[in-house]
């Protein structure tokens, strides 16, 4: 029998017995409330089916109404002039940066405490995406600093500790695809994350404990914005916007992810069909 | 409107590079479910 057992890894198709199905099932995790419940392929599919088009169908809305109300009815501001309405690509691109990486440290617990298999494919798929905005943060920053500041790179605390981010996402884009035995890469690959999560709170506190050439933060969870309210608007849409665009690319890749390793296992079953 | 070609490039690059991996990702999920479809014998039997 081909069983894709949720307490173990989906990286082989499993043979068993009727034996070994009955010892797999008192060792893998009780159904239910477990986050377990969403490593059963078919029912991931299901349901990332189903969320998948309104999550697109509203990060692209939300993203446009951002973007557009930023370049056309946002206000210019009196120092920087209409250079502002670059923060509202490059704010959001930031906020994913890590936020991004946060994701992936988290698939990185999930695998390596829970051994959850779908944690490591979202891991796999998250790396590539926060890198491509990561690289946006960087090059918006870049473009925006030089009619600012003058040049197109500083070594700021705040603009260097956002490159050390970019190197540690090619780092585990390079790791989870560097060995034969994919479970490897991705054990090696959740603890290069888990190191690197170090880096989230230094790229957060940088610009107050360093004296550095990037502005403080404007906006803040515990007190109210020092932005016209004007362009918090818009910056707000964007930021919303390009997260839903970030999450369903995700979900997308993933899901493309589970489909190809579904593929894999119905040929490698059909061939030992087929040679025994 | 001020500094225009660099607010040009943040923004084009804002649509592109998101842009780019929402159209690859869609593209391999499209490819893949094809290709499962044409192979899975439960699919097709359904």
């Amino acid at each position: 029998m081909v069983a894709f057992n949720p307490g173990i890894r989906w990286d082989r198709v499993v043979i068993v017995d009727a034996t070994a199905a009955d010892a797999s099932r008192q060792s893998a995790p009780k159904p239910g409330r477990s986050l377990h419940r969403f490593a059963n392929p078919g029912r991931f599919l299901r349901l990332s089916g189903a969320v998948l088009p309104w999550l697109a169908a509203a990060g692209m809305v939300l993203t446009a109404i951002g973007l557009i109300w930023g370049l056309w009815f946002a206000p210019a501001d009196w120092q920087q002039g209409d250079a502002v309405r670059i923060m509202y690509v490059h704010v959001p691109a930031a906020w994913l940066a890590s936020a991004g990486y946060f994701a992936l440290a988290l698939c990185s617990v999930l695998s390596l405490v829970w051994r959850h298999p779908l944690a490591d494919l979202a891991a796999v798929e998250i790396g590539p995406v926060g890198a491509g905005f990561t690289a946006l943060c960087l090059l918006t920053g870049s473009i925006w600093g030089k009619p600012m500041w003058g040049a197109w790179w500083v070594w700021d605390a705040r603009l260097t500790s956002v490159l050390v981010l970019f190197f540690l996402y090619l780092g585990h884009i390079a790791l989870v695809r560097a060995f034969d035995d994919p479970v490897r890469g991705y054990r090696a690959g959740a603890i290069l994350a888990l190191v690197g999560v170090v880096n989230l709170p230094i790229i957060k506190f940088s610009v107050d404990w360093w004296n550095t050439l990037h502005q403080p933060a404007t906006i803040s969870f515990t007190g109210a914005p020092t932005m016209y309210v004007g362009m918090l608007w818009p910056l707000l849409f964007a930021a919303v916007g390009y997260t839903l665009v970030f999450a369903a690319i995700v979900v997308a890749r993933t899901r493309a992810a589970v489909m190809e390793r579904r593929i894999r296992a119905l040929l490698m079953a059909r061939a030992d069909e087929a040679a025994a | 409107m001020t500094h225009l070609p660099y607010v040009v490039a943040a923004y084009l690059l804002g649509v592109l590079i998101p842009g780019t991996f929402a159209a690859a990702a869609f593209i391999r999920m499209r490819t893949a479910r094809l290709r499962l479809a044409a192979i899975d014998w439960r699919r097709r039997t359904r």
